[in-house]
């Protein structure tokens, strides 16, 4: 029976071409325009670590206090004082502490000429945390963090620019002079979005990852600056702490945090572990405010950020809104299809079809329809993200990509949306009188 | 004549319609969503178009910048000795016009910029206005091909240097018009003192126009400060050069291998290390010009896809009325009366449409200021001019299926399907 549905609705199709071209092109269009935007929102929003995401959060003190904070936000960052607070206190399973750092680059052969690269100094739990994969080697331990070791994890493609693809681990390069044992190489690693040192960075959550990790506790040694804006509660919003000590012990926010908790349980009692740690700093006089914490999970933390760029919102609401206006349409060109048949719906109810089959048969046409449409849907949508480069900004392009998901995700919303479209044509289609047609033939 | 016909007509086609409701209920939605969407995305394009197009006030054709990292262990004095003989050899390389030292350039975009909130008074409690920050030196005018509108410029023994944990306290400075204005409202800021957080400073030449590294403060971006000095950071400097010619290449090229020939001082990055202004305005204004293409593109298509709607149900009303349309022309109807009938109630549906569709418009707007914080107030002339081009896209789009009611023979009348 369904097939005969649908044969009947390719012969009510070719019997009005244009207004079933017209129906088919409007709903490609709509749906193609949504399907677009909606990868790059995907592509944007995507869990950087879809096995992890709900265990890793972000811890953020209000060391800034009311009037230097906005609409009661704690900084993004930590101070140096609390994010060693938090670090030494090992109070979650994990934790890490970060900043963004560049590097003057030199092989210790001294054949390739100096170069100026990224990295962060991080500490051995960051590897572990966010499942940094290893090509050679490993991270380094906690006893190195301890130490200030002069260790250094390299990216792949430094690897293969200083040692030709060897491996290099227990071999030295110098960083800014100094030189450092090499303990791992990574593989490609190259998280979408850059999420780990969003609070610091200038990083919009779409640059490439760094080259070079080295211990946080080595970089503050070396009183290695971090290469972002430093936020600090003075008038100016930056910070006059020419003297490396005097940064330390200020109050400016620059170090990224992490804490790795498995349960909820675990989340609670670290909550309350930071909103004690504040109460403390409160009591010792350090913050003459009330204890103002927050613990976002990452993807929590990426929304807060908002991290998504703000076209890709607005095209997501743009093409959401074409897509509602196009099924405007549709139900009226579904109405005027179907309100032209009402001779035959006529005859086939006089010929002892139930309204049920009438139904059937109708909204089976406007899926098949919808069927069509998403085809054209899904050409349009691949055409359009082929010619994504030109569209969006090459950064947010590369990222954006179909698989069969999309594919799927395009036919299925065609149909869907027609067949919601045809409801109400198809009721007034049912509604239709049989003998009221027959007698005015 | 003809239109006061159509008036007469209009009852009738209030009674017709009133027979169709929910076919003419779609179309008035259907022209209020879209005069709502379109003109709120064409209002957002018009904005983007009118921020991207703003000019950095300086010769951008001309322009390229070179980031120059300096390697590790040199002090402040080195590289000062460093900047002075980079720039004398840079200025005599053929095809170099000029050439300065900065921190950050226009269009940077990426956060290298040092900013200052200049007070009129030392123990002035509240905050200056926000304004950035170039090294200067008496080359950077004719670099960037900007001019003095009073005052006057550098001369070379005032320039000195500053780092990035310094407290700026120049002698004298150059401020941009429209800092000017901020700071001086009504009256002529030049020979004026301002204080910066190392010191007093006399202004002593205004800038017809010059924006800071970043391209997306609300209304600061044009408020500039030149300090006569170079920038001396372990890290690097930028050197922003202006050529003869448009084709920069091989200037680029000479330009670097004159750097080059004392290359252990410095890291220049192969890939990133040249910027000129032009991709630099590239980059910075990527997202508004996404923005603004993809708005645009849905709008085309928005507005296409109404008119078919409209083509599509027209032609539909038109072949279900052959018979009343056979009789009225039997009845002496002509067929441009047929033709103004369809067009009238064209006009009278997009009309309610339009109706519905400038209080959507405006709503969607305030919405979108809530959730898109930059965004203005839209002016009613936008939705009114959408309505404009609806009522014309409305009136185009039934013409064929009016010309096609308007052909029916008055013998359909008699003649039974």
């Amino acid at each position: 029976m369904w097939g005969y549905y649908v044969a009947l609705a390719l012969r009510s199709s070719a019997r009005s071409k244009a207004l079933t071209a017209l129906v088919i092109v409007l709903l490609g269009f709509g749906v193609s325009a949504c399907m677009v935007s909606y990868a790059v929102f995907r592509a944007t929003t995507s869990d950087p670590l879809p096995a992890k995401s709900s265990r890793l959060y972000v811890p953020q003190v209000d060391n800034f206090g009311p009037s230097h904070i906005w609409q009661n936000e704690p900084p993004p960052t930590l101070s140096y004082t609390d994010a060693m607070a938090l670090w030494k206190a090992h109070k979650a399973s994990r934790q890490t502490v970060l900043y963004p750092a560049a590097w003057q680059v030199d092989s210790d052969d001294g054949l390739t000429p100096a170069m100026s690269m990224n990295g962060d100094a991080v500490t051995a739990d960051f590897f572990a945390m966010f499942d940094v994969p290893f090509r050679f080697g490993s991270g380094w331990t906690a006893n190195d963090d301890v130490q200030r070791a002069t260790v250094v994890v390299i990216s792949r493609r430094l690897n293969d620019k200083l040692f030709g693809e060897q491996n290099s681990v227990g071999q030295t390069i110098r960083l800014d002079g100094h030189i450092f044992r090499i303990a791992g190489v990574l593989e490609d690693w190259n998280p979408k979005p850059r999420f780990f040192d969003l609070g610091t960075s200038d990083n919009t959550g779409f640059d490439d990852a760094g080259d070079i990790y080295i211990p946080f506790t080595r970089g503050i040694a070396m009183r290695k600056d971090s290469t972002t804006y430093n936020g600090c509660p003075t008038e100016s919003g930056v910070y006059d702490t020419s003297r490396w000590d005097a940064r330390l012990t200020s109050e400016c926010a620059w170090v990224d945090a992490w804490v790795e908790l498995a349960t909820p349980a675990d989340v609670t009692r670290y909550r309350e572990f930071l909103r004690n740690y504040a109460g403390q700093q409160q009591h010792l006089g350090r913050f003459s405010w009330a204890p103002n914490v927050r613990l976002r999970n990452l993807m929590d933390w990426m929304a807060y950020l908002e991290v998504t760029p703000r076209a890709s919102n607005l095209s997501m609401l743009v093409s959401a809104s074409f897509l509602l206006i196009v099924l405007v349409n549709v139900v009226g060109l579904m109405l005027a299809r179907f309100m032209r048949r009402a001779p035959e719906i006529g005859i086939r109810r006089a010929l002892g079809a139930s309204r049920a089959a009438i139904y059937r048969q109708f909204l089976i046409e406007g899926a098949t329809m919808g069927f069509a449409g998403g085809l054209v849907g899904v050409a349009l949508t691949l055409l359009s993200l082929w010619g994504a480069g030109g569209l969006f900004e090459p950064k947010i392009a590369r990222l954006v990509h179909a698989d069969a998901s999309l594919i799927a995700l395009t036919v299925l919303l065609a149909v869907a949306a027609t067949v919601v479209s045809a409801l109400y044509p198809t009721w007034r289609a049912a509604q239709t009188q049989p003998a009221w047609q027959i007698k005015i033939n | 004549m003809a239109l006061t016909r159509t008036f007469m007509q209009l009852r009738p086609i209030v009674a017709a319609l009133g027979r169709h409701k929910v076919a003419t209920l779609l179309i008035v939605l259907q022209v209020a969503l879209t005069l709502a969407v379109a003109s709120n995305a064409l209002f957002i394009v018009a904005m983007r178009i009118v921020h991207l197009s703003r000019p950095t006030g300086t010769d951008e054709a001309h322009i390229f910048v070179i980031r120059n990292g300096w390697t590790i262990g040199q002090n402040a004095t080195q590289i000062d000795a460093n900047i002075r003989t980079d720039l004398d050899t840079l200025r005599r390389v053929p095809g170099v016009q000029d050439a300065f030292s900065s921190y950050g350039y226009p269009l940077a975009g990426d956060g290298s910029y040092i900013s200052v909130r200049p007070k009129l008074k030392p123990d002035q409690k509240a905050r200056g206005p926000f304004a950035m920050i170039y090294a200067a030196d008496e080359h950077t005018i004719n670099t960037l091909g900007t001019s003095l509108v009073a005052g006057r410029n550098f001369r070379p023994d005032e320039i000195t240097t500053f780092g990035p944990n310094d407290k700026i306290s120049p002698p004298g400075i150059i401020i941009t018009r429209s800092l000017a204005d901020k700071l001086f409202p009504g009256e002529s800021a030049l020979s004026k003192t301002v204080y910066f957080p190392g010191g007093p400073t006399r202004i002593m030449g205004i800038l017809a126009n010059l924006q800071g590294p970043i391209n997306i403060t609300r209304s600061s971006d044009g408020d500039s400060v030149l300090v006569p000095a170079h920038y001396v950071d372990p890290d690097g400097v930028w050197y922003l050069l202006r050529a003869d010619a448009t084709d920069m290449k091989p200037v680029i090229a000479a330009a670097l291998k004159t750097l080059q020939a004392r290359g252990d001082l410095r890291i220049i990055d192969p890939k990133t290390g040249v910027v000129t202004m032009v991709q630099a305005r590239e980059r910075a204004y990527a997202t508004d010009h996404s923005l603004a293409m993809l708005m645009g593109i849905i709008s085309g298509l928005l507005l296409l896809a109404t008119a078919g709607g409209i083509v599509g149900l027209s032609s539909f009303w038109v072949s279900q009325r052959r018979r009343q349309i056979g009789i009225r022309r039997s009845l002496g109807a002509t067929t441009g009366d047929i033709l103004r009938y369809f067009h009238a109630e064209n006009f009278l549906i997009v009309s309610g449409g339009i109706t519905l569709g400038i209080l959507l418009a405006i709503l969607v707007n305030l919405g979108l200021m809530k959730v898109f914080f930059p965004l203005p107030h839209m002016p009613l002339y936008v939705p009114l001019l959408g309505a404009l081009l609806l009522w014309l896209l409305g009136q185009l789009a039934v013409w064929g299926p009016a010309r096609y009611a308007a052909k029916v023979p008055p013998v359909v009348a008699i003649r039974t399907e």
